[in-house]
């Protein structure tokens, strides 16, 4: 069975550490911070000038001077710490935050990522994509193995217009957990229940499968 | 005291100067610390044929978004513009000219137009769409392409409280793109909720100083919110 959404911010989770401050792209990797094991600090940042993100406010709590990246209101955690976009940027680009996770239209093994723009459709922009993906050296990309016409988005180059270049070097998709090594993705895990078989026909770009290929376990 | 009391009497006064074709650095990101009465009155004035630099372009009727209904916009850079179908429409049609620039590449050209500094380095956007026509330079076995700044006639930002200096404190998020916008206008014009008098900010908490801002004023403020989003207790 390929992951839910709920089970990929549950696999996702897992990555963190204690101490690890984390950036989570709108989507999927927001979900993951349910998934924060109670026995681990993880600090969010949202690149909109916050370090430090709780959850959503109650209703009484709302206030229009404190939102995420994704424009949703927010509280803050304790230990909080606000910046300017500058700021945030400077944490991004230079190295600082310990795990990035986003979404992604696509993924090739050469580590090149699209997840901005298809042309001939609507085009919202990059946002913040592209500084998290050039200035993260630990960035995870949660996205669906493949389209639902069974076309692979793991791909041997990909076809849209980049994000970043050869800078991706962890997917988790639906369907499994793979690295990005010398131009050749790895698998190291896979969802419960999916076949080796099922991720090699449905994985574009050159796979290497080790011996033992783990099931997920959550 | 008065040299460098900042305070203006009315939005008229606050923009008075802006003229057609001109360069508008803009504070905010979405609709959260965006200088809306400001931009109310750009509209107001009719000011045409304007670049604006800016994170997004507000929603349809609010923030940035109302300078689209009267096509005041000529050309808009910003790292995001979903949410807008005015903005899609002038954009497909071509009459709206979009150069879409990452967001962090955004609030440093902003800051280095206001640092003097005309052009920097970065690793955001090599290899992609954004670095095409860019000089590429490697340090350290990396890959960085050149990014000119950005410097505005005008920017309008919009801060929590001042003094009448232009001393200036923001508020959680609504800081964003505001203290790099203000600073990278030859005219910054900044609205805030509340004006004190000089001495009463703690020098120690003062986000930025009043040397960039050359023009205030207190307003009031809708504060739209975008994506209003609760837990229940």
């Amino acid at each position: 069975m390929a992951l839910t959404r709920e089970q990929l911010a549950q696999r996702v989770a897992q990555e963190f550490h204690d101490g690890y401050y984390v950036n989570l792209g709108i989507g999927i990797p927001t979900l993951a911070a349910n998934y924060i094991p109670h026995d681990m600090d993880v600090m969010l940042q949202s690149e909109n000038g916050l370090l430090g993100m709780g959850p959503f406010p109650l209703d009484e709590e709302v206030d229009a001077d404190l939102i995420n990246a994704g424009k949703q209101t927010v509280t803050m955690a304790s230990g909080a710490s606000l910046f300017s976009s500058a700021e945030s940027f400077a944490m991004i680009r230079g190295g600082h935050v310990d795990l990035t996770v986003l979404g992604a239209f696509e993924v090739d093994c050469q580590g090149n990522i699209a997840s901005y723009m298809i042309p001939g459709k609507l085009i919202k922009g990059m946002g913040g994509a592209m500084d998290l993906v050039a200035g993260a050296d630990n960035i995870i990309v949660t996205m669906t193995h493949a389209s639902k016409h069974g076309d692979s988005k793991l791909l041997s180059e990909c076809t849209l217009p980049l994000t970043g270049k050869g800078c991706i070097k962890r997917v988790l998709t639906d369907l499994a957990l793979l690295d990005i090594e010398d131009g050749k993705f790895i698998l190291r895990e896979r969802a419960p229940g999916v076949s080796v078989e099922e991720i090699v026909k449905l994985t574009a770009g050159e796979l290497v499968v080790p011996d033992d290929v783990p099931e997920m376990s959550f | 005291m008065s040299g460098f009391d900042k305070v203006v009497s009315s939005y008229e006064e606050a923009m008075e100067g802006l003229e057609d074709n001109m360069t508008v650095v803009a504070g905010g990101f979405g609709l959260c610390g965006i200088p809306e009465n400001l931009i109310a009155e750009i509209k107001r004035k009719g000011t045409r044929g304007l670049t604006i630099a800016s994170n997004n372009c507000g929603i349809d009727g609010v923030g940035l978004g109302i300078l689209l209904i009267d096509k005041q916009i000529k050309k808009m850079i910003a790292s995001y513009v979903g949410e807008n179908a005015l903005f899609e429409a002038q954009m497909m049609s071509g009459e709206l000219e979009v150069e879409l620039t990452p967001q962090g590449t955004l609030a440093e050209k902003m800051r280095a137009g206001g640092a003097g500094i005309p052009a920097f380095y970065t690793a955001t956007g090599y290899g992609t769409p954004v670095g095409e026509g860019k000089e590429v330079r490697e340090f350290n076995g990396c890959q960085y392409i050149l990014e000119e700044s950005i410097q505005g006639d005008f920017s309008i930002a919009k801060a929590w409280k001042a003094d009448r200096y232009g001393n200036l404190m923001f508020r959680k998020t609504a800081r964003n793109f505001n203290p790099m916008a203000v600073t990278a206008g030859k005219i910054a014009v900044v609205e805030v909720e509340e004006i004190v008098e000089v001495g009463e900010l703690d020098p120690d908490e003062i986000h930025l100083p009043g040397i960039y801002v050359n023009r205030l004023i207190q307003g009031t403020f809708e504060k739209t919110i975008e994506q209003r989003t609760v837990r229940s207790a």
